[in-house]
């Protein structure tokens, strides 16, 4: 035994760094899903890396690259002044604010919104390689093409800031307001998203309610028109959309109109409910991926 | 081929005391999927909705009706100790996929438990995650990032990760534009770097040239001497016995065998293709054979004299024909042909053209001595003719049967203690001296 004493001692040195280590328990799922935020965390330099991945890929393999971020709202946005803001008359109906950075101003986060939840509901499917070789906490998938969006949005600000410059824009204090409207918005998307692409992977057909359910969607948000034209008692409906509070949000920071705390508090409590509603879906789906793709 | 430094083929004496908490424990794990029922498969939601009205009025007409089930893995149990190598073998369809994908959490189990001991990296395909645009740098990045490494221990590998996949001159251009192989190393060459405790592989060995193959092997074989535990799935039978200390015999998604790589090994061979030890016809017309000649049966032999389709290099195997003659006094000579990987090693004459006399069975039997044959897949073909004087084709069949030989890698075959792959379609055991000249 003396012998062997220094190999042993050793030995059970190893034992004892073994012992330590965390054990990870794999069991069949029991019971309801829940969300390890922990391990989220931990994960979140994948989350980074898919999401550069996306955008380095996205801006490779494009001629205008960037351009393209700002390009589609710059053009929405001079459709609508035209249409809506001249010939429909709803120039009149934005107080002393100039129709097309009002309209702007509501454009680049919907788009942003739009392009983040069409992005990631066709995430999962199109990840089926990564979802089938290798394991990683899968809402990795949807949260990194929220991000790819995000990319986008902050390119395109820049165009937002030329507006503000041209249209001699007053910056307020509630400027200071913008992230918490970001916030809601990222957390709206990701849940939205998160659900979708749950929902196609499980049943194709949602596929094709994408574009419609966004296109309706922007109808009830008040991109093109200001939420003042809601009549009163139903703006508590209005508001259950949780991006028409957002986007006056990001209006009264942006331009400085009036904070209508109501409405707006209410649109925060829904993205937060679409959110955690989302993402619960999606984990209790997510675990048949594998078997499912 | 230039020959790798030949890799130490003993292993770690086993262990009589605690060998402390096992690095992978698993118990009872079965796996079930839904076939043909729609539940699992992707269906639309018309349908799902459909569905909604139509199950219950189903329900009430046909009684409760299960979805038809299949069980990948069935009251799979075992334990791995920390620093041990297993091979997991099995044919298509055993269920060694599913256990792989069971144990790194890629789908859950249905019943069971597994628990595992330390950072678990899995390579079930090179090259998960690599975007063809993006550069080697950014993909080994990527990858890495999918594999579970931080950032920091990726830039700490980078020049190693490069250098093991001999790409440094293209570590800036789209990995879109490498050849086959460069894509492989490098994909490998990520995963090998993770530094796991645990390294699950399944088929790396299966893509890539013989030039990769060997690196790939000599790295697993040295990560293996560095005390991680490693779980390996292959076809390969000779990469599990040489890389192996243990070796698993899955079937229809149960564990028949547990044991030393080379009796697991063995099993598995001897079980898939026993069939193949003997071929035989009835005595009738379909035999093959003309002009008096009637093929019986053909069979591969131990020394003993037992049909088996399974030798080891080392052993001596005796091919046995069996036919009938139909007419007196016809003369002929049997021969037989070994092939593999599709060309023929040899051919066994015999030696003088015989004249068989009286009408009736006759057996020809030909010893194939010990460590001559290399490790594969042998077919053996058999043609029966007269060239002397008469000329005359009695019997002809190209593949009558096929055996398997493998190489226990004791030490004392023609490998000796080399565990890669050798070419060539014979393995004869030649001596080799060395002497001091000067």
């Amino acid at each position: 035994m003396v012998s062997h004493g220094a190999a042993e001692l050793s030995r059970t040195g190893a034992l004892a760094h073994r012992r330590d280590q965390p054990v990870l328990t794999i069991e069949p799922p029991k019971g309801r899903a829940s969300i390890n935020w922990g391990e989220l965390w931990v994960y979140r330099e994948l989350l980074y890396f898919l999401t550069w991945r996306d955008v380095k890929v996205r801006y490779k393999q494009t001629a205008l690259g960037a351009t393209w971020a700002i390009l589609q709202p710059v053009m929405t946005m001079i459709v609508f002044t035209v249409f809506f803001g001249k010939l429909a008359g709803l120039e009149g109906r934005t107080g002393d604010v100039p129709y097309p950075i009002y309209v702007f101003t509501g454009l680049l986060p919907w788009t942003f919104f739009a392009n983040a939840i069409t992005n990631s509901s066709n995430s999962v499917l199109s990840s089926i390689n990564l979802i089938t070789k290798v394991y990683f906490p899968r809402l990795i998938i949807p949260l990194s093409a929220v991000g790819v969006s995000l990319v986008d949005f902050g390119v395109s600000c820049v165009v937002l800031l030329g507006m503000m410059v041209l249209y001699k824009t007053a910056v307020t204090a509630q400027l200071l307001l913008l992230p918490l409207f970001l916030v809601g918005t990222v957390l709206c998307a990701a849940g939205i998203g998160s659900l979708l692409s749950a929902m196609i992977v499980a049943y194709r057909d949602f596929r094709y309610v994408v574009p419609f359910l966004i296109q309706i969607w922007m109808y009830v948000t008040p991109v093109i028109y200001p939420s003042s034209i809601v009549p009163e008692r139903w703006r508590w409906v209005f508001s259950l959309n949780p991006m028409a509070g957002l986007i006056d949000g990001y209006r009264a920071a942006l331009l400085g109109t009036p904070l209508q705390w109501g409405p707006i508090g209410l649109s925060l409590a829904m993205s937060a409910a679409v959110f955690f509603a989302g993402v619960y879906y999606y984990r209790s789906v997510e675990r048949k991926f594998a078997d499912i793709i | 081929m230039s020959a790798a430094p030949p890799l130490p083929v003993e292993r770690p004496a086993p262990v009589d005391t605690d060998p402390g908490p096992p690095a992978i424990s698993v118990s009872g794990v079965s796996k079930q999927y839904r076939i043909g029922g729609r539940e699992e498969a992707y269906r639309t939601f018309r349908e799902a909705l459909g569905d909604l009205v139509s199950a219950p009025l189903k329900r009430l007409r046909n009684g409760k009706q299960e979805a038809p089930t299949f069980l990948a893995l069935k009251d799979v149990s075992f334990e791995v100790p920390a620093g041990q190598k297993v091979g997991i073998i099995g044919r298509n369809g055993a269920g060694k996929s599913t256990l792989l994908k069971v144990l790194t959490r890629i789908t859950e189990p249905t019943t069971g438990k597994i628990q595992i001991r330390g950072r678990v990296a899995s390579l079930l395909e090179v090259g998960t995650g690599f975007h063809p645009e993006l550069t080697g740098r950014e993909n080994i990045f990527l990858n890495g990032a999918v594999l579970g490494m931080t950032q920091a221990e990726i830039r700490s590998r980078f020049d190693e990760i490069v250098a093991f996949a001999e790409v440094e001159r293209f570590i800036d251009t789209p990995v879109k534009r490498y050849s086959s192989g460069m894509y492989l190393r490098l994909a490998f060459a990520v995963a090998a770097h993770l530094e796991p405790e645990i390294l699950i592989i399944d088929e790396v060995l299966a893509v890539g040239d013989m030039q990769f193959q060997k690196k790939c092997l000599g790295k697993m074989q040295s990560l293996g001497q560095t005390g991680r535990t490693i779980l390996f799935v292959s076809h390969n039978m000779s990469a599990v016995t040489s890389l192996c200390d243990r070796a698993i015999l899955l079937d229809q998604g149960r564990i028949v065998a547990d044991g030393r790589p080379e009796a697991v090994v063995g099993q598995y061979l001897s079980s898939s293709l026993g069939s193949a030890a003997t071929a035989s016809w009835d005595d009738s017309e379909d035999a093959p054979g003309v002009n008096g000649f009637k093929l019986l049966s053909v069979s591969v032999r131990t020394r003993g004299g037992e049909p088996t389709a399974v030798f080891s290099v080392e052993d001596e195997l005796k091919v046995e024909i069996v036919y009938r003659t139909t007419l007196p006094e016809i003369r002929f000579r049997v021969n037989a042909l070994l092939s593999t990987q599709g060309t023929c090693a040899f051919v066994c004459v015999e030696p003088t053209e015989m004249v068989r006399g009286e009408p009736g069975v006759y057996a020809s039997t030909v010893t194939i001595p010990g460590n001559l044959l290399a490790e594969g897949e042998y077919i053996l073909g058999l043609s029966v003719f007269a060239s002397r004087g008469k000329k005359d084709h009695l019997c002809r069949v190209e593949e009558v049967l096929s055996f398997q030989t493998y190489d226990p890698v004791t030490g004392s075959s023609a490998r000796g203690d080399y565990t890669e792959g050798m070419l060539g379609v014979v393995r004869p055991k030649c001596e080799w001296r060395l002497e001091r000249r000067q």
